[in-house]
C-alpha cells in the first residue's frame, strides 16, 4: 500500500502549542488594516437558520455588496452562504456582483439522509444558480468505520455539484479527536473536494484553530504530494477581528502566500463582518466606534 | 508569624477581575510616602474592553424587572455593610480620620439603600400621562440612556464612587467608571461587593488609572451615550464637553460635595434617563367619553 494514502497520527499538544505560537504574532497599524481587508474580502455571509426569509436573504445580500457605504475603498464579501430554497433570491439580488452564492446541501446540517435526496438536494442548489455547493459528511458512518462509504459519498456528490465547486464540512466538533479530523480531511481531499470546511456552525465547538491547523496541514500534504490546491473554510465561532488576523497568520505560516486569497480561504461567519467595520471605523474616524452605525443584517 | 498576604488590585470588567492588558502600574503611597499598593494602570484598550462588556449588559440589566433591580442594590447594601472593617480600614490606609472613615462607609450604605428603593419608584413618578386630542392614550415614561463612562470623585475614594454609580444603574444603564487616581483602593473592594450581589457582570465595570490619558476616550468613543464627569480639572472638562458632540452624547459635571445628603436625589437618575413618548390609538369609552 502506498505509504501516503495513510493518514498521519496527530501529536495534539503539539498543535497546540504551534497554535499558541501563531497567536503572539503582532499584527499592528498598515498590516494591521490589509489584513483586516482581505479577511472582509473572503467572508462567505451566512444565514443559516429556519427562520430565514426572502426578507432576510435580501437583506443579506444588499449586505454582502455594501459592507459600509461611508468608508470608501471597502471590499465586498466572498460569497453569501443559504439553504437551497433561497439560492433563487440571492442569485437575483446579487446580480451585477462579484459575490458568489453558496447553498449548503446533502440534508444540512445533520447530513442523516438517503444518498437520493442528497443529490436532489445539490441539484436543486446547483440549477438554481448556487456557485459553490457546502456538503456535510455523515459523520454517524465516519465514526463507525465506513470510510469508503464517506468517500464513495463525497465524490457521488462532486459529480452532481458539475461546474459548482465544492465545500465539504467535516462538523470536526463531532469528530472527537485530531486523528479524525486529519483522516476526515484526507477523506474529503481524495475524494474530490475542493475545499474542506470545519463545522455547520450548528455544533459547539465549532471552528477551532487547532482544528484548522491540521486541515491546514492535510491540504499542504496534499499539495505537495500532487501540486493540487484545495481550499479551507473554517466556520462558526470566529466573531472578532482579531481572531480572523490570527487566522490569516496561521494559513500564511502554514500554506503561504498562494492561498491568501478568497479563492482559496474563507471564514463562514455572520457576525466577524461587523467586528471588522468597527475596527475599520475606528480607523476612519479616529475614535471608538458603534454598532449603532453599521447594519446589523 | 505569619507573613502578611497583600492584595493584588485588579480591574473589574465584564463580572471578571483581570489585570490591564498594557502590564502597566502605577504605585500607590500613603501619606508618609510609603507605597501601601500597586495599581493597574489601565489603557485605552482596557477601557474598550470595558464598553464592549458593558454595551453587552445593557439589555439584560434594563430587561429586568424594576422591582428585582431593587432588590439587587439592597444586596449591595447588604455586602457593603458585612465588609465594612475593610472599607474603614483601606479609607484609613489612604489617609482618612477613624471618624471620617466611618461615617463615608455609613454614608456609602445608606446611599445603597436610598437608591435601591427608587428602582421602581422614579418611573411612575417620572412618567406621565398627556391629555391630547385625538382618541390617542398617550404617555410618556423614562428609558435608559445606555452605556454611561464616569470619572469618578478624585477626592472621595468610596462615597464618591457609590454616589455616582448607584444613580447611574439604578435606572437600568450600565457603566464603565474611571477610579479615583490617588485613592482607588475602595473601588476595586467595591467592585468585589458588587461581584457577589447577583448584579450581573458587565452592569459596572471599574478601571484605575489616570484621567489625564483616559478621558478624551471616555468622552469621544461612539459606543458610550453618556458621560459623567465628577472632577474638577476645567480643562478635562471642557474636552470632555467638545468630544461628547460627536455622537451626541449626553454629557454631565457633577462635582458635588457627596458627603450631603442633598446630592442623593431622583434628579440624578433622571439625568440618565430618556423619555420616550407612546400614542396608543383608542375608542372612545366611558359615558362621560373619556378618551383613554
Amino acid at each position: 500500500m502506498n505509504k501516503s494514502w495513510i493518514s498521519p497520527t496527530i501529536d495534539q499538544v503539539g498543535v497546540e502549542e504551534r497554535v499558541t505560537r501563531f497567536n503572539t504574532r503582532s499584527v499592528k497599524k498598515e498590516s494591521k488594516m490589509q489584513g483586516m481587508l482581505l479577511a472582509l474580502n473572503m467572508i462567505d455571509l451566512t444565514t443559516l437558520e429556519g427562520k430565514d426569509t426572502a426578507g432576510k436573504v435580501k437583506q443579506m445580500c444588499y449586505k454582502a455588496m455594501h459592507l459600509a457605504d461611508d468608508i470608501e475603498g471597502l471590499p465586498t464579501v466572498a460569497a453569501v452562504c443559504v439553504y437551497p430554497n433561497h439560492v433563487k433570491t440571492a442569485k437575483k439580488a446579487l446580480q451585477g456582483s462579484n459575490v458568489k452564492i453558496a447553498s449548503v446541501a446533502t440534508a444540512f446540517p445533520s447530513g442523516n439522509s438517503s444518498r437520493k435526496i442528497k443529490l436532489e438536494d445539490v441539484k436543486i442548489a446547483v440549477t438554481n444558480g448556487a456557485d459553490e455547493v457546502d456538503m456535510v459528511i455523515s459523520r454517524g458512518e465516519f465514526l463507525a468505520g465506513n470510510y469508503n462509504f464517506v468517500f464513495d459519498e463525497i465524490a457521488a456528490i462532486k459529480e452532481a455539484c458539475g461546474p459548482a465547486r465544492l465545500k465539504v464540512i467535516l462538523e470536526t466538533g463531532e469528530l472527537s479527536t485530531l486523528d479524525n479530523v486529519r483522516k476526515a480531511s484526507d477523506i474529503a481531499i481524495y475524494a474530490g473536494a475542493d475545499f474542506i470546511k470545519t463545522s455547520t456552525g450548528k455544533i459547539q465547538p465549532a471552528a477551532t484553530m487547532p482544528v484548522t491547523l491540521v486541515m491546514l496541514q492535510a491540504i499542504k500534504d496534499y499539495y505537495d504530494e500532487s501540486g493540487i490546491m484545495i481550499g479551507m473554510k473554517p466556520a462558526g465561532g470566529i466573531s472578532t477581528s482579531k481572531q480572523a488576523l490570527q487566522y490569516l497568520v496561521m494559513l500564511y505560516e502554514t500554506l503561504g502566500e498562494k492561498w491568501m486569497t478568497n479563492e482559496w480561504f474563507r471564514f463562514g461567519a455572520s457576525s466577524l463582518a461587523n467586528d471588522i467595520l468597527l475596527q475599520l471605523g475606528k480607523e476612519k474616524y479616529g475614535v471608538y466606534y458603534s454598532g449603532d452605525y453599521i447594519s446589523k443584517d | 508569624m505569619q507573613l502578611e498576604i497583600l492584595k493584588t488590585y485588579k480591574l473589574y470588567i465584564g463580572g471578571a477581575f483581570p489585570r490591564t492588558e498594557s502590564g502597566r502600574f502605577y504605585k500607590l503611597e500613603n501619606n508618609k510616602k510609603e507605597v501601601i499598593a500597586n495599581m493597574c494602570l489601565s489603557s485605552r484598550k482596557d477601557f474598550r474592553n470595558a464598553v464592549v462588556a458593558a454595551r453587552k449588559a445593557v439589555e439584560g440589566w434594563s430587561g429586568r424587572a424594576a422591582f428585582n433591580r431593587g432588590q439587587i442594590l439592597y444586596r449591595i447594601a447588604e455586602m457593603l455593610e458585612g465588609r465594612k472593617m475593610q472599607f474603614i480600614e483601606e479609607l484609613i490606609l489612604q489617609g482618612a480620620t477613624k471618624a471620617n472613615a466611618e461615617k463615608e462607609v455609613r454614608q456609602a450604605i445608606d446611599r445603597c439603600v436610598y437608591y435601591s428603593g427608587w428602582c421602581d419608584k422614579y418611573q411612575p413618578l417620572f412618567g406621565s400621562i398627556n391629555p391630547v386630542a385625538t382618541s390617542h392614550f398617550n404617555f410618556s415614561v423614562p428609558e435608559p440612556t445606555g452605556v454611561v463612562s464616569v470619572l469618578a470623585d478624585e477626592n472621595s475614594s468610596l462615597l464618591g464612587l457609590v454616589s455616582v454609580i448607584m444613580p447611574i444603574i439604578v435606572g437600568g444603564n450600565t457603566c464603565v467608571v474611571l477610579a479615583s487616581e490617588t485613592k482607588p483602593l475602595c473601588s476595586i473592594t467595591f467592585a468585589e461587593v458588587l461581584a457577589t450581589s447577583d448584579l450581573p457582570g458587565g452592569v459596572v465595570n471599574i478601571l484605575t488609572g489616570n484621567s489625564k490619558e483616559l478621558h478624551t476616550h471616555f468622552a469621544s468613543h461612539m459606543d458610550v451615550n453618556a458621560v459623567v464627569y465628577c472632577r474638577e480639572n476645567v480643562e478635562e472638562a471642557k474636552a470632555i464637553a467638545e468630544l461628547s458632540s460627536l455622537n451626541v452624547k449626553r454629557s454631565f459635571f457633577w462635582q458635588k460635595d457627596w458627603t450631603k445628603t442633598e446630592h442623593e436625589n431622583p434628579y440624578l437618575i433622571m439625568d440618565l434617563q430618556e423619555i420616550k413618548t407612546t400614542w396608543h390609538p383608542i375608542e372612545n369609552i366611558g359615558v362621560s367619553g373619556a378618551k383613554y
